[in-house]
């Protein structure tokens, strides 16, 4: 982690729909290289934030930028920095894995030439040869995910956005998935993740936690224990998640 | 209440074996859980005994009924949740409500005791679509319309799946005071941590049960000792662990890396441990032993 380069900065981040303040005056910086967990009860406004941090949805008010980005006027600079998987969206399960790596390494704007070196070294990496030319519907959900992750890394973003990238998934592969995810911080890439396992919480450099559309914590896992007086990430989630008004 | 028998159920003429082999049973008034990760064959387990699915081989009964000769008293007789929201988006919670009762040959008002402590939080929005509701009312709503016919068995197929730590515990409480009504309920979970709080549980993975005991003398068999550890610098930690002689299992967990000493002398390893990490140059080095968890568990099953 460098925490001399910010590559997210949001000062009173706001969106509202309506009367409803999705997300309220939320402010943080994150750094190069970190891996930075964003948690939040179901409903706390976490997807909402998300999605204006990837240049997908124009704050109502409130400032950010990401990679340098303006998240008002530069959402198509943004798009092209950021790498993006979820639990829910993330690969084509009627394309092959081979297929795959190609569709979404041109839609971030790979050359033929790098496709070509970039795919071959991904599926050595994985030990996918034997599943190169299957379709992804065929593969488990945990090479799924894995693959997905390493595609929406492929062209180097300097952000990549994960959401919930480990849900039900078995807790093997869960473990390997966050080796994935330091390599990738080591590499540079700095990860904004979100989670409901609490132990996941504890391997990121810094967590923030939301509760009605506020960050209401931010800091190193070790930090927030001490600052609520609580054993365990779960202790600290439950303490600050548990006040809140907002119907889940 | 619940007996199966060897069912196995294979997809793409047979190019997928969903579930492979599988027996257990569930008591009357038992809060069974099937636990395990995606893909594992949860969903078919419970789509064959709520009759939705035939089994390819062997046999099970819910509430004495055959799955396949009997379907429609079993029909009739379980409450079934399942995986993906599956009432009807354009009718409001109180219409979906009153037509499950309907559809049962009951009325809201004669069961209305079972749900009352979970229909009251969505109540204020009993006219709202169920198509607009939030995740956490959705379901809530599913939760009372598979309830409304008072079932005798129920089964809920990850219920709490993609939701929060605070609300997982709250649907778990619900769940604690509908066993102590009497239902039986059969739930699948891949979330390890709520094993410990039902009666039995059956470890799945890839369409074969691993296990099926209770939580705590699943845990108690766990055969090797666990050691958590922690030094300063935790991600040259779990990266030098492998290379400690004789092999251990080591893997992330939480704030500590737990160390499986694989049938070496716990003891002894301890200190050898100690040793090993400090010639490595760590600092505040702990290593503790301790019990296992559910998890760890599982992780053993995978991984031996």
């Amino acid at each position: 982690m460098n925490p001399e380069e910010t590559v997210i900065k949001t000062a009173n981040l706001t969106k509202q729909f309506g009367d409803f303040v999705a997300v309220n005056h939320i402010s943080f910086e994150v750094y190069q290289g970190e891996i930075f967990g964003f948690l939040g009860a179901n409903g706390a406004g976490k997807t909402t934030a998300m999605r204006m941090l990837c240049g997908l949805s124009i704050p109502s008010s409130g400032n950010a930028t990401i990679a340098g980005f303006d998240v008002y006027r530069q959402t198509e600079q943004i798009k092209r920095q950021i790498g993006y998987m979820s639990q829910k969206f993330s690969l084509y399960e009627d394309l092959t894995v081979k297929e795959n790596i190609h569709f979404f390494g041109g839609i971030y704007g790979l050359d033929n030439r790098e496709l070509k070196t970039k795919s071959d070294a991904l599926i050595a990496q994985l030990g996918l040869q034997s599943e190169a030319k299957k379709l992804v519907r065929e593969l488990p959900l945990g090479w799924k995910q894995k693959l997905a992750f390493s595609v929406s890394v492929l062209h180097r973003p300097k952000i990549v956005f994960l959401d919930e990238p480990t849900g039900g998934v078995d807790p093997v592969t869960r473990r390997q998935f966050w080796t994935l995810i330091y390599e990738a911080a080591s590499n540079g890439i700095t990860v904004f993740v979100t989670t409901h396992y609490m132990d996941e919480a504890e391997y990121c450099n810094r967590v923030s936690i939301m509760v009605d559309g506020s960050i209401e914590a931010l800091g190193t896992p070790q930090q927030l224990k001490t600052q609520l007086n609580e054993a365990t990430m779960d202790g600290v989630f439950y303490q600050l998640a548990r006040g809140a008004k907002r119907e889940a | 209440m619940i007996a199966v028998n060897h069912i196995s159920k294979t997809y793409n003429g047979g190019a997928v074996k969903a579930v492979n082999d599988v027996s257990f049973t569930v008591d009357q008034g038992e809060l069974f859980g099937l636990i395990g990760p995606d893909g594992a064959g949860k969903s078919s387990i419970f789509r064959m005994l709520t009759t939705l699915l035939l089994p390819d081989s062997g046999t099970a009964t819910v509430n004495g009924y055959n799955i396949v000769t009997n379907y429609q008293q079993i029909r009739s007789s379980v409450g079934y949740m399942p995986g993906r929201f599956s009432l009807y988006q354009d009718l409001s919670i109180e219409e979906n409500l009153h037509f499950f009762a309907t559809l049962f040959n009951t009325t809201v008002e004669e069961n209305y005791h079972l749900i009352a402590d979970i229909y009251v939080q969505i109540a204020p929005f009993k006219k709202r679509r169920a198509g607009k509701l939030s995740g956490g009312m959705k379901q809530k709503l599913a939760l009372c319309c598979a309830l409304i016919h008072k079932p005798t068995v129920l089964f809920l197929d990850e219920p709490t799946t993609g939701v929060d730590p605070v609300s997982r515990k709250e649907f778990w409480e619900v769940l604690g005071r509908l066993k102590r009504q009497g239902i039986t309920i059969v739930v699948s979970t891949p979330y390890m941590d709520e094993a410990s709080l039902c009666d039995r549980i059956a470890l799945i993975q890839q369409g074969k049960i691993l296990s099926v005991d209770t939580p705590q003398r699943i845990v108690a068999a766990y055969p090797d000792q666990l050691y958590a550890v922690k030094a300063t610098d935790m991600l040259r930690l779990v990266q030098i662990l492998p290379a400690f002689r004789p092999p251990v299992n080591s893997y992330l967990f939480g704030e500590y890396i737990h160390v499986d000493a694989l049938g070496i002398d716990g003891d002894a390893l301890r200190g050898d441990l100690v040793r090993f990490l400090a010639a490595e140059g760590f600092k505040g080095i702990e290593v503790v032993p301790i019990s296992p968890t559910i998890e760890d568990c599982f992780i053993k099953m995978l991984t031996s």
